[in-house]
């Protein structure tokens, strides 16, 4: 079986992102995706701290601090990207004007709950940033993550065991064993990698799948 | 003649009180008003309630007010990071009190203060540990959780110019909560690399107008952000 390196999951986002799409890329794992954007299309990279049209990082010695990504990097503008407030922001993501935004998680429900803020261990400080806000506020939720635990757990779960970040959210996961989609229906899987059936892969998980027609 | 400007910035603090809560303007430390913090320190309030998006980076500006034991109560989005160590330390000894807010919600709850809002119903965080025990609703076929405004009596915000009525623009990213938290506190002061001449802004780019300003005070910024 050939499982997608991280890089790979993410170039195989990136793929799916079309021209003139307004994306948010959480932190993490997710920020690897603008790595792998074609140059040949344009797209809008928002940053929840008050960017849109956001750039690659810059050269070094050319970093500015108060020109940084909402992992706090520093990053660069394009030209014909925009500044605002904290309040526009959200506003961007609560009021449901991008097209799509890109999550790491700890777990993902069969009906498309998240997990991906906090593991409720005690004695963890809890800390959630925007992640609710983007969980619910894009218009098409991708989840990227390894699709099993390093202890061999599935993360697509019947039911999150995590604290939730946001309910029936998710849209599609991309993994490194697979692409599924979540619909009210049935878990569709759009693609797996070579040498995986779709038993092996309902076998990992433990939930019923089907694949798209 | 009307002029919010203040030379230094002992006097700029001088009036914040006991008690207080004090917003902070800032997105991890761009736009974190750190003299203003450092003078907050000196002047030696104490058993303050801050409300800013995180809880301070290393040991200086916001961390260094929670080092100095200033903070009773802190309420923000993001708490933990990798250089939040002093943080850690005072929420583990169970000497600071945490109310953890989603970022989208931290910045709606300030807005609502700003606008004079009694309430207001957000999607963000419905069904999680974060609105248990809240009022919800179901509006047009979707679930809301009830959420009240976050106000202050002092703002402190960095801006890169403003003028002796208090209008202000930003730089950059710094902008972040500096133009929210402005509106809902009953005085705000900001610090700004350059006061100019009333006129020299332009009007059409004003991003806080001066009606949400009380005090402007001058200071020195490092030459990277003087562009």
């Amino acid at each position: 079986m050939n499982r997608l390196s991280r890089d790979q999951i993410a170039a195989r986002v990136a793929h799916d992102i079309p021209e003139g799409a307004y994306v948010n890329l959480g932190i993490g794992l997710p920020t690897r995706v603008a790595n792998y954007l074609p140059a040949e299309r344009e797209i809008f990279l928002h940053s929840e701290n008050g960017l849109l049209g956001m750039g690659p990082a810059p050269a070094p010695g050319a970093e500015d601090p108060e020109l940084i990504n909402a992992g706090k990097e520093p990053v660069t503008l394009l030209a014909g990207g925009s500044f605002f407030h904290h309040g526009d922001s959200f506003a961007m993501m609560r009021g449901g004007h991008l097209d799509i935004c890109v999550l790491g998680a700890f777990q993902v429900s069969r009906r498309g709950d998240l997990a991906n803020w906090h593991t409720g261990a005690p004695g963890a400080i809890p800390a959630v940033g925007g992640a609710m806000d983007l969980a619910l506020g894009a218009k098409q939720v991708f989840v990227m993550m390894e699709l099993l635990s390093k202890t061999g757990e599935s993360k697509l779960v019947e039911q999150c065991t995590y604290p939730l970040t946001g309910i029936a959210c998710v849209d599609r996961v991309y993994s490194d064993l697979a692409v599924i989609d979540i619909t009210p229906e049935a878990l569709l899987v759009r693609e797996m990698v070579e040498g995986l059936s779709l038993d092996e892969l309902q076998r990992l998980t433990g939930l019923p799948l089907r694949a798209l027609a | 003649m009307i002029d919010k400007t203040v030379a230094s910035l002992e006097t700029a603090v001088a009036g914040i009180h006991d008690g207080a809560t004090v917003m902070i303007g800032g997105f991890g430390t761009a736009g974190q008003p750190t003299e203003l913090i450092d003078a907050l320190i000196a002047q030696g309030a104490r058993d303050l309630t801050i409300v800013n998006n995180n809880a301070g980076n290393g040991t200086t500006g916001l961390a260094a007010l929670l080092q100095a034991r200033r903070v009773r109560k802190i309420i923000c989005s993001f708490p933990r990071q990798s250089d939040s160590q002093v943080f850690d330390a005072l929420y583990r000894a169970g000497e600071i009190e945490l109310e953890l807010v989603p970022q989208g919600n931290l910045a709606a709850r300030i807005e609502a203060a700003g606008a004079g809002l009694g309430a207001i119903f957000t999607p963000t965080g419905y069904g999680t540990l974060l609105a248990e025990g809240k009022e919800t609703r179901e509006i047009n076929g979707r679930h809301f959780v009830l959420e009240y405004p976050i106000a202050a009596d002092f703002a402190l915000i960095k801006a890169q110019r403003g003028d002796r009525w208090g209008n202000l623009v930003y730089r950059k990213a710094a902008r972040n909560f500096g133009p929210i938290m402005a509106m809902a506190a009953r005085s705000t002061i900001a610090q700004v690399h350059e006061v100019v001449a009333l006129g020299e802004l332009d009007p059409e780019t004003i991003i806080t107008p001066g009606i949400f300003v009380q005090c402007v005070v001058p200071i020195k910024t490092a030459p990277e952000v003087a562009a």
